[in-house]
């Protein structure tokens, strides 16, 4: 295993400096084979999606497919203007001259990626290397078995696999991966392997993008539309993939007077969306499988919390399927208030004040996202200003990640770099400053021998002082 | 030793991080006063500066001042200057996609963040990280060479003067110091050394997910065509090496590759010039630097005195131990395998690589690990832009060594063994900041395709929108 990860890294090092993925006409050519990936096998994606996940056809087209069109076809009509030069003004301290940023890729590039969004998140990166003219491995997560075979099949059938491979398997393969040298990793995962990633990376200067998580706070203020917000934080909770989503609000917090309200109003619209038997709603993922499963169970069933479940509670172990879950309370120590909990299970925290919310979670560390719905101006300020996070909605979850013009990435323990749009571009290239210089302006005052006189004339240069130059000129 | 070094360091971090806590360092006042102090300290202790850097590098007064102290209290002033706007939370527009909605990209400190500095230009790549930070409005340690002592005694004892000490510090010492504060967690690294290092510092850092800035080094090759102003590129040269702390620059030329045919008038130009700028005994030259301390000079002389470069030295080659003095040396086709074609030199000596065509100059270079720099001298134009296609850098100056690092507009920084990240200008206020993204919406612009339950006319409108198709839409809505 570990030959056959060290010839492919080898060929594609090869490849690369053939100077073969630099061309305008090989990205756009391996672009459009992905859109046509996309467009073509939408409905064996689906299946693939439903086989590992239980993910609805809705969630599937929406969350994955339809981003991944967007993403090629925005790199295809942008394509031009990214790989353009940027030209930049230069300054007096090298007149005359000028000078231009040209993007250059890194070279050959490794993304690794997951199982909860195993398309979107596999091939949204491998996009954007492609289209900063990287050679590319991508590993996709073995935890969801059939959407990694389709990658696998189908980038193997319609890219140029001399440049762009898929390397299927576990933990042996990505740790022989992780042995050689990349010119950029690309991991989206949790902080522990990110360290994994991170340390490995280390031993070659890689620069490394970690797409991470957290648990993402959610403020719920009084006096708003409540049926809105309520409706807002279903679907960003549920209605993604059970709750296994990096940006899923993963806690509420609310005022003790408004709790009641709040409970209500998500018992009531939790019925609308999934009926009154909602752990065999077809609408919901199913978990992923029997570990997270557990997991999640044993969350639900510490002691300290099992009789705070105000909502759900239910679950069929055979079908790995867990009910909307909401927890009011929940103690501060409790395991599920110090994890993120990455399913179906919405604590509440009750504050006195809403204000206390905030210092909560800046208590916390920075999550990849952080949301707030609220119609104060003030205290909408204020969370603006001092919570630190990936990202933050205002009166919304998780719709910020589908804004193409805002940069998704994480801070802190929420991970480093971030791509989407532009940034995906930006991602895996280098901006090389580039100064251009003729034969002329000469000024003899920078070169030995150094003298008093030399010196005072570049001071007085420095300073914009003319009559300093005059005067150092005159030698006076 | 090592227990009272981590009992220093750790309360000492501790306690910036409370202070960070309280939101002192994130006003604009507050940034503003500290960069008017450090701009004080430039401005009025800029005789102490020239005295240390003296003391520590034998570094003249002419160098100290252009290359160090002016370059600091720049920083400071378009800092100063530009603070209000580089604080701005940056307007961005929204698309389709979250309609109604707003959008804007909050800059915020990282919050406590760690520079180690270096000792060849001790006071600008210490001073300039913390001015980036402090802009930025985090909270700072700087640890600064042990290398150069009188500059770090100095910066120790400024800093603790003008600045706030609670939070803005100044930790000297050595490999132990350094070590304990790269056990401490912070919030963004910025570290200019080698690349041996920067490896520990990474690997420190991964332990944490500390995002780091590497500025490190690696060797610059420098590209001489035929067809040029000869005088002109080589005064250009001698003052990127042997006129930038001799030759002791991690953007220095490291060596020159030019044809066979042109070597010796580039040899004879570069001893006519080198005469005219140092004189008949270069040994002695006040203006250049000395090598830094013994065992660079060792270093040094040991790749003069490897076997393989026995009568290749063309100009130059003498030395001074007692004063760790080395003459402006220039090398004429040192093999490829040899110690000084294969490690950063770092020092006032130059190879020059003849090679049949220029064009497998650039070869040459591509064949190597990135550098932090890397140069042309030409007036050929498709040369010059095969060699900016090709020639993967941390930077690229064509006709010019080293300046492209002053000019604020252009981002400095190293890729792959020369580094990660880059700062100068305004990407110095980038690289101590996150970019937050804010999605702003109100309670309107509801769809309720979004939710469940999921059927097939929710999707059908879903992909209609999404596409634009106003047909799909209308025939969607009407259930069709």
């Amino acid at each position: 295993m570990a030959v056959c990860v060290e010839t492919a890294a080898a060929e594609l090092r090869d490849v690369y400096s053939s100077g073969k993925t630099r061309t305008c006409e090989w990205r756009v050519s391996q672009l459009k084979a992905m859109l046509k990936i996309a467009i073509h096998h939408e409905k064996e994606i689906i299946e693939a999606l439903n086989s590992d996940l239980g993910k609805h056809e809705h969630e599937a087209f929406l969350h994955e497919i339809a981003a991944v069109r967007s993403a090629c076809r925005m790199a295809l009509k942008q394509l031009h203007r990214w790989m353009k030069p940027e030209k930049v003004k230069t300054s007096m301290t090298t007149f005359p001259s000028s000078a231009e940023i040209v993007s250059e890729p890194y070279g050959v590039v490794l993304v690794i990626s997951t199982w909860n969004y195993p398309i979107l998140l596999s091939l949204e990166p491998v996009i954007a290397a492609i289209s900063a003219g990287n050679a590319v491995v991508l590993k996709p997560s073995e935890v969801a078995a059939a959407t990694s075979s389709t990658m696998s099949k189908l980038l193997g059938q319609y890219m140029d696999v001399s440049a762009v491979k898929v390397v299927e398997g576990g933990i042996q393969e990505t740790s022989a991966l992780l042995e050689q040298k990349w010119d950029k990793i690309f991991y989206t995962g949790n902080s522990k392997v990110g360290r994994v990633v991170l340390t490995a990376a280390a031993k070659h200067l890689t620069p490394v993008i970690l797409e991470l998580g957290g648990k993402c706070p959610a403020i719920v203020d009084s006096d708003i539309n409540l049926t809105v917000a309520v409706r807002r934080i279903i679907s960003g909770k549920w209605g993604c993939n059970s709750g296994q989503t990096c940006v899923s609000p993963d806690y509420i917090i609310t005022t003790k007077d408004y709790a009641s309200q709040l409970v209500d109003a998500l018992s009531s619209e939790l019925e609308r969306f999934y009926g009154k038997d909602p752990v065999n709603s077809k609408d919901m993922s199913k978990i992923i499988n029997s570990r997270h499963f557990e997991r999640l169970s044993k969350l639900l069933d510490e002691d300290k919390v099992s009789g705070k479940i105000v909502i759900g509670g239910q679950w069929d172990k055979a079908n790995l399927k867990i009910a909307p879950t909401v927890i009011l309370d929940a103690p501060e120590d409790s395991l599920i208030m110090n994890e993120e909990i990455f399913g179906p299970l919405l604590p509440i925290i009750t504050v006195n004040n809403i204000k206390d919310g905030i210092n909560l979670i800046t208590s916390k560390e920075k999550p990849l996202a952080a949301y707030i719905f609220t119609n104060d101006k003030k205290l909408k300020e204020e969370f603006v200003q001092r919570v630190s996070a990936g990202g933050i909605g205002v009166n919304e979850v998780t719709l910020h990640l589908a804004e193409d013009t805002l940069p998704f990435g994480g801070v802190g323990e929420s991970g480093m770099g971030s791509y989407h749009g532009k940034f995906s571009f930006d991602a895996f290239s280098h901006k090389k400053p580039v100064l251009y210089r003729g034969f002329n302006g000469e000024i003899s005052a920078r070169y030995p021998p150094y003298s008093p006189r030399k010196l005072k004339f570049l001071k007085a240069v420095l300073s914009g002082d003319i009559i300093g130059i005059i005067r150092a000129l005159l030698g006076w | 030793m090592a227990a009272s070094v981590s009992v220093s360091v750790v309360p000492a971090a501790e306690g910036l991080r409370a202070v960070y806590t309280s939101g002192k360092t994130r006003t604009y006042e507050w940034r503003v006063s500290q960069l008017n102090a450090m701009l004080k300290i430039a401005t009025r202790h800029e005789k102490d500066f020239v005295v240390a850097l003296n003391s520590d590098l034998g570094k003249h007064e002419h160098e100290a001042f252009i290359h160090e102290i002016s370059a600091v209290t720049s920083a400071c002033r378009m800092a100063l200057k530009e603070l209000h706007r580089w604080m701005k939370p940056e307007k961005v527009k929204t698309s389709m996609t979250t309609f109604p909605s707003s959008g804007e990209l909050v800059p915020e400190p990282f919050g406590v963040v760690l520079v180690i500095s270096t000792w060849n230009y001790p006071i600008l790549l210490s001073l300039e990280p913390v001015i980036a930070a402090i802009s930025a409005a985090n909270a700072v340690v700087l640890k600064p060479s042990e290398v150069a002592p009188a500059a770090s005694e100095a910066m120790a004892k400024l800093l603790g003067q003008y600045m706030d000490a609670s939070a803005v510090k100044v930790i000297e010492g050595g490999v132990q110091e350094t070590t304990a504060l790269l056990e401490q967690k912070w919030d963004k690294i910025f570290y200019t050394g080698n690349n041996k290092v920067g490896r520990i510092v990474l690997a420190s850092a991964a332990v944490h997910l500390t995002p780091v800035i590497l500025e490190l080094g690696g060797k610059c090759p420098v590209i001489v065509d035929s067809d040029i102003n000869l005088t002109v590129a080589v005064k250009r040269l001698i003052s990127g090496k042997w006129g930038c702390n001799s030759g002791q620059t991690c953007v220095s030329p490291d060596y020159v590759i030019t044809t066979k045919p042109f070597a010796s008038k580039l040899v004879d130009a570069i001893s006519s010039e080198l005469e005219r700028f140092y004189g008949k005994d270069p040994v002695n030259a006040t203006d250049l630097s000395r090598i830094i301390n013994s065992r660079h000079f060792e270093r040094l002389t040991k790749l003069l005195d490897e076997d393989k470069l026995f009568g290749k030295i063309v100009i130059g080659g003498q030395r001074d131990k007692t004063n760790l003095k080395i003459a402006p040396t220039v090398i004429l086709d040192a093999p490829l395998d040899s110690l000084i074609m294969t490690e950063e030199i770092f020092g006032p000596l130059l190879p020059i690589i003849t090679v049949n065509d220029i064009r497998d100059g650039i070869d040459l270079i591509t064949s190597k690990e990135k550098p932090l720099a890397a140069y042309i001298f030409t007036n050929d134009k498709k040369l010059k832009e095969d060699f900016v296609q090709r020639v993967s850098a941390g930077g690229i100056a064509v006709n010019e060594v080293t300046i492209h690092l002053t000019d604020p507009a252009l981002p400095f920084g190293g890729v792959g063994e020369s580094g990660m990240g880059t700062y100068h200008g305004k990407y110095s206020f980038e690289a101590f900041s996150h970019k937050k993204p804010v999605l702003y919406r109100g309670f309107t612009g509801e769809i309720s395709a979004r939710y469940p339950p999921y059927t097939t006319r929710k999707l059908k409108f879903l992909k209609a929108a999404m596409s634009g198709n106003i047909i799909g839409i209308i025939r969607a809505l009407l259930g069709w």
